[in-house]
């Protein structure tokens, strides 16, 4: 059990599990599920559903905090990716047909592709600061979205690519389907060739990793285009769910979301060791909130405030200095059982 | 003598980390007025011990009295405020405030309350003056002077807030012997005015120099407390390494090799005709043939560790040429360095040598993964086997390759980032001060491994700030002077003195 509790784990799961149970106590059917017309239904089924694009994008966001850096221009991807596809959609002879679908698919993977070499380009090459050089894309994105849109909402009606964000298959929903095969990708990716390894010596001491001969500028390259990458396939996921591309609001806030998560799930934001499954709990726990709030019925004007209070509360719960701080307040009657100092 | 009560006494301290048991069962006592040193090997839990006094470190067990109190520190601000001060190895203090700023941080005199700089001035003077600082601007800034004169600063804040303790953490390390010099004065000065004063450096001259009084750990444990003038060098260091005298002699005399064979017939593995930078060294002719050990001499600063950097590609070369194998090459890149099967190890451990948060097997296995690229990783089983030979020739403690690497000591840190690059099988190794803050035993095995491996063939460009060591090791030695080579002789019954001499005059 002791060891359990060490695992850098622990504590979001713990937090998770209490806010699901939290919801179950007020709505008994909460964690039901239920089949109907052949597709699974149920709150946990929303939540992991709606909280696809930030998982996706978190994920990408993991391995760009492992490197020290950070990458605020995932919103603006996604307001690109999906204007890209749209637009492709809207203007092609054949709007509805499958084809087309595909094509705009890859549109907005290569777009994704391409903003995060330019990303990495300027922050590996030209060795801007990671914030500044993702801020170029995080304002410049979105108007780059709206030159491609026209400045207009882009609706589409392809059944093919509505299934993207809408779509069924083995009785789950497809965004939660790509999802967990990005994260299972990221995962092979990273622990099964050396690039985690890699990418954690750069995170933690960049001087003595090009000494040991390391290519840094490589590393740090790969993950901003994984980054914009899975950027891009939440932003498909998102247009796709509402069929329609906005320029403006697609994915709007979402880079905060998403570096939320990589901190909750217990990434620090100085670099180095990182988890990606902490990242996943970590996106739960968030959009879990989100559910919360409405099955609580907290009022809106306290949402935000709530929200905070159990950001806080977790992230205290993973500082080593509130952690001692809580285990010495506990062993105080009993100072023969004192714990040694975790390192 | 008894008496007296001690200034702090430590008594029956425990202090444990996962898997290892840092101190057991330690007393030490300091006086007023005593300089008293600490000694032990690398991770015999010199460094735990201070982190304990100073608040660095809960005790797990055990009592900390100051002056007859019981004191318990939780914190680095609780033992300051009990009169500990502490100097480190690396200066603690803010280098881009200046002297009289930093002297006085946080305690400035104030007038209606703002701080009244005048008072700042002329109260640093006074305690600068005490310290026979005299010729330090209070005004000017604390990186425009040389490191010694830092500690010195250093010392004096501890002086200004009337510490009863005084903590020197290896404060010779990076300092030359003049300086070294008036650091001394200034620690007898104060014990003479009755500071308390623990001493802690790998130099056992300093240490006899200096200390009255010793105490000596051993893997966490106490060994005993002596006075220094009725322990023996040999006795200090058989307490030290638990090892009976003879091994010990032994150890001493293990470098006995055949000298490399080096002429025209031979081509050099790598040969540097003009080598430069500018602002940093120029005008370096070097040679290093298969086999061979070259050393640097040289004073700190000198650039020795400059010609270094420029031979891996650390920093690029602007000047001159170098050939590698009789090939001429450009190495622009610490990669580029590694594919010719060049190899360094950083003078700065901590700073360019460890990834601190990685296990010791990614350690190890950093620079070979580095070369094979990200996509080939090196698989699981071979890195055991790897990881395992090398723990074991190197005899790298603890044997647990999944440790972190910045829970090691010093030593053993330092074999790790040897099993880094031996591991790659370099043809050119570069060791820059491969043997600094590190214990009489890890030593001597570092000077065995050096010979072996040149014996096998490796060329080897060993640099150290110990010119014994260096001439015990190579066969030829380089003399940087001012930044420019200014000599090469070769080591046939060369003497320290006769290298002395070159180093001061510059002729060859």
């Amino acid at each position: 059990m002791k060891s359990l509790m060490k695992n850098r784990l622990a504590w979001p799961v713990i937090a998770l599990a209490a806010l699901l149970l939290l919801n179950q106590i007020f709505r008994p059917d909460f964690l039901s599920l239920r089949m109907q017309d052949g597709h699974l239904y149920g709150s946990i089924i929303d939540i992991m559903r709606n909280g696809a694009p930030t998982i996706l994008i978190a994920l990408g966001m993991t391995l760009v905090i492992a490197t020290r850096g950070i990458d605020l221009s995932v919103g603006a991807v996604v307001a690109i990716a999906g204007a890209a596809s749209c637009a492709y959609i809207a203007a092609s002879p054949e709007p509805a047909s499958p084809v087309t679908a595909a094509m705009a698919v890859l549109i907005a993977v290569l777009a994704g592709l391409l903003l995060g070499v330019w990303n990495g380009f300027l922050v590996s090459t030209v060795g801007v600061q990671p914030i500044i050089a993702t801020l170029v894309l995080m304002t410049a994105g979105r108007g780059i979205a709206q030159l491609i849109t026209g400045g207009q909402i882009v609706s589409v009606s392809n059944d093919h690519y509505k299934s993207i964000g809408a779509g069924y298959l083995f009785t789950l929903p497809v965004s939660i389907l790509i999802t967990a095969a990005v994260f299972v990708l990221a995962a092979v990716l990273t622990r099964r060739t050396a690039l985690g390894i890699l990418i954690e010596a750069v995170g933690i001491n960049p001087v003595a990793s090009r000494l040991a001969g390391l290519r840094s500028r490589n590393i740090i390259w790969i993950v901003y285009v994984f980054s914009a990458v899975c950027a891009a396939i939440a932003g498909l996921m998102i247009s796709s769910n509402v069929t329609a591309a906005d320029a403006n609001n697609a994915g709007l806030y979402i880079e905060m979301d998403a570096i939320l998560a990589v901190v909750i799930g217990g990434t620090s934001l100085a670099g180095g060791r990182y988890t990606l499954a902490g990242t996943v709990i970590g996106a739960f726990i968030i959009q879990t909130l989100t559910t919360t709030v409405y099955t609580l019925g907290i009022p809106p004007e306290v949402t935000l405030v709530f929200k905070a209070l159990v950001v806080i509360t977790v992230c205290l719960l993973q500082a080593p200095k509130a952690r001692n701080l809580l285990r010495s307040l506990k062993a105080a009657p009993k100072p023969g059982t004192k714990e040694k100092v975790a390192i | 003598m008894n008496e007296i009560v001690p200034v702090v006494e430590m008594t029956d301290i425990a202090i444990g980390f996962p898997g290892v048991k840092a101190l057991d069962g330690v007393n030490f006592r300091l006086f007023q007025g005593e300089v008293h040193a600490l000694m032990g090997e690398n991770g015999a839990g010199k460094s735990t011990l201070i982190k304990a006094l100073t608040g660095v470190y809960t005790i797990d067990s055990g009592t900390i009295t100051v002056l007859g109190e019981h004191k318990q520190f939780s914190t680095p601000a609780a033992s300051q405020a009990a009169g500990i001060s502490t100097v480190y190895q690396e200066v603690n203090l803010c280098p881009n405030l200046t002297v009289e700023e930093n002297v006085l941080l946080g305690r400035e005199p104030r007038r209606r309350g703002s701080i009244d700089w005048k008072g700042v001035r002329s109260r640093t003077r006074e305690v600068l003056a005490e310290l026979h600082l005299n010729h330090v601007d209070p005004g000017s800034l604390l990186s425009s002077h040389s490191i010694a004169v830092q500690q010195l600063i250093a010392i004096a804040r501890s002086v200004e807030i009337n510490a009863k303790v005084l903590i020197l953490d290896e404060p010779t390390s990076s300092l030359d012997a003049d300086e070294v010099n008036q650091l001394f004065r200034v620690i007898r000065d104060l014990r003479d005015r009755g500071v308390a004063i623990l001493f802690v450096s790998h130099f056992l001259e300093q240490v006899y120099e200096i200390s009255d009084r010793m105490t000596v750990l051993r893997n966490g444990k106490l060994v005993g407390e002596y006075l220094t003038r009725d322990l023996s060098r040999m006795g200090l260091i058989s307490k030290m390494i638990g090892k009976e005298m003879e091994a010990l002699a032994e150890l001493d005399q293990a470098p006995a090799r055949t000298r490399a064979r080096t002429g025209s017939e031979v081509t050099p593995f790598v040969e540097a005709r003009g080598l430069g930078r500018k602002g940093s060294v120029s005008n370096v002719d070097l040679s290093i043939y298969p086999g061979e050990v070259v050393g640097l001499a040289g004073l700190l600063g000198a650039g020795r560790t400059e010609i270094a950097r420029l031979f891996f590609g650390a920093d690029k070369a602007d000047e001159g040429s170098i050939r590698v194998k009789g090939v001429s090459q450009r190495i622009r890149s610490p990669r580029a360095a590694i594919d010719k099967r060049i190899g360094f190890c950083s003078e700065d451990r901590k700073e360019e040598g460890l990834i601190g948060d990685l296990s010791v097997r990614d350690n190890l296995m950093l620079a070979m993964q580095a070369s094979k690229g990200w996509a080939r990783r090196i698989p699981r089983r071979v890195q055991d086997e790897l990881v395992a030979e090398y723990i074991a020739t190197l005899d790298i403690r603890p044997a647990n390759p999944d440790a972190l690497i910045r829970n090691l000591s010093g030593g053993n840190q330092q074999k790790v980032l040897l099993a880094r690059w031996l591991i790659t099988s370099p043809e050119l190794l570069i060791l820059d001060e491969p043997t600094r803050g590190i214990d009489i035993g890890a030593k001597t095995q570092i000077q065995k491994l050096v010979n072996k491996l040149a014996t096998e063939g490796m060329s080897i460009l060993f640099i150290s700030s110990e010119l014994e060591e260096v001439l015990r090791l190579s066969d030829r030695v380089a003399v940087i002077k001012d930044r420019e080579m200014v000599a090469e002789i070769k080591n046939d019954d060369v003497s320290v003195e006769d290298v002395m001499t070159v180093i001061a005059g510059g002729t060859q």
